[in-house]
């Protein structure tokens, strides 16, 4: 039964992923600090670009969670969006982990009329839904959730900021995000919803391509407990990117879902 | 002196327009996730560039990313506006085209000396690749024929030189 689901499964996430527009750019977040050793405020950048990590057009930033050593919200000051990035800081006042995402739902509709397709994007599903002419053809809504996360360590790191919500795409950081080493693995276990989530596959690619010629990415897909095995070639900032898509809607009006987890971690020397 | 160079001009110029100069160019078919046709860039060097002609440039209006043809901005792009030198056009999806650059006036002005063709290709969250073709200007009696193979953002680009 699970032999047959399973690619199922993954077809049709792939089938929705070249639904949806090729991913256009990458969303990311950079903290400029991964591990400290006292407390202090560190500053977080979002943007959207090719290059990693070069800024292009500022990511917003309103629904950004900070999750304190505590579970609990931390000190978050001077957001604001600016023209190629947005910025926040992050107070480390505790020791322990932060775990700092954006994960705001989004929509994505699509129509037909006079013979032509037309798509865009939204927060409120309903205002789409309004704003799609009379007399458009094939409407359909789907939900976009795309979880930007990047952790932070002050002293010894520690896990309980970094329980998984249970929504959407999103790792179980069974190695700790802030003790990668060059020469190590990590393994991460994929969820959707806080369920295991096999088959699929991240994509990674570390830092400075502006200077070199190939993007020089790898990907690794999740084996049958929904875990991969992240080898790290060498020390750096590294963005992953993995998708998927679905039927379980939050909002009945939308028919499919796609979500996707985009995360920063640094990979210190050995 | 100067009434015996413009008498040999007009020879000169019809010789150097019967040449033709023509590239095919494989744009190679690439299974990944976001793909976007490559911007490709064509120009004329010698050794010590001291002749530098640009020949043509595939790109799609969006000037952004002309930057990202590194070498071919370094050397003359970025000191040019549109509509760029040369043949210019849109940007090629995946398979192999022809150009005939035998009609572009750089070339009919080019001296006659050794040169090398050069080729970059830079494509957006992809990568980048320089090709270089040598060849001898003008043709000479026998035809020319230059291939090289690249490796990963252009494929066979085979470069033809004859009168």
């Amino acid at each position: 039964m699970t032999r047959v689901r399973f690619p199922k499964v993954a077809l049709a996430a792939l089938v929705l992923a070249t639904a949806l527009p090729a991913h256009a750019h990458k969303l990311w977040l950079l903290p400029s600090h991964t591990t400290v050793s006292e407390p202090q405020w560190i500053t977080v950048d979002a943007s959207i670009s090719n290059e990693i990590f070069g800024f292009e057009r500022a990511y917003p930033v309103d629904g950004m969670e900070v999750t304190g050593p505590d579970g609990k919200p931390a000190t978050v000051d001077n957001a604001m969006k600016m023209h190629t990035r947005s910025v926040f800081d992050v107070q480390l006042e505790q020791e322990g982990s932060y775990r700092i995402s954006v994960a705001q739902p989004s929509y994505f509709i699509s129509y037909e009329i006079d013979d032509e397709r037309k798509r865009s994007r939204g927060k409120d599903a309903d205002t789409m839904l309004a704003e799609v002419p009379n007399g458009a053809d094939k409407v359909k809504l789907r939900e976009v959730l795309n979880r930007l996360e990047t952790y932070v360590t002050l002293g010894a790191p520690n896990e309980t900021g970094l329980k998984p919500t249970g929504k959407g795409l999103e790792l179980e950081l069974l190695t700790h995000p802030n003790d990668l080493y060059a020469g190590e693995t990590a393994r991460w276990k994929l969820l959707v919803d806080g369920k295991p989530a096999s088959g699929i596959k991240v994509e990674l690619v570390s830092g400075g391509t502006r200077y070199r010629d190939s993007q020089e990415s790898w990907s690794v897909t999740s084996d049958h407990k929904g875990i991969v095995s992240i080898q790290w070639p060498a020390a750096g900032r590294y963005f992953l990117e993995a998708g998927t898509g679905d039927k379980n809607v939050s909002n009945p009006k939308a028919t499919e879902r796609y979500l996707q987890y985009l995360g920063t971690v640094e990979v210190l020397p050995m | 002196m100067r009434l015996r160079y413009l008498a040999l001009l007009p020879l000169l110029t019809s010789q150097a327009m019967a040449e033709t100069f023509s590239v095919e160019v494989e744009v190679p078919r690439l299974g990944v996730a976001e793909y976007h046709a490559p911007y490709v860039a064509f120009w004329v060097e010698n050794a010590d560039r001291s002749t530098l002609k640009p020949l043509g440039l595939w790109y799609d209006d969006q000037e952004k990313w002309l930057k990202d043809i590194r070498q071919w901005w370094r050397r003359t792009g970025r000191s040019q506006s549109a509509p760029y030198d040369g043949l210019t056009g849109a940007t090629h999806s995946p398979g192999t085209h022809t150009v005939d650059f035998s009609d572009v006036e750089a070339l009919e002005s080019l001296p006659a000396g050794e040169y090398t063709l050069v080729v970059e290709a830079a494509r957006e969250v992809g990568g980048r690749e320089v090709l270089k073709l040598p060849f001898q200007w003008p043709a000479g009696k026998s035809p020319q024929q230059q291939q090289v193979i690249g490796t990963d953002e252009l494929g066979t680009v085979t470069l033809t030189v004859s009168q």
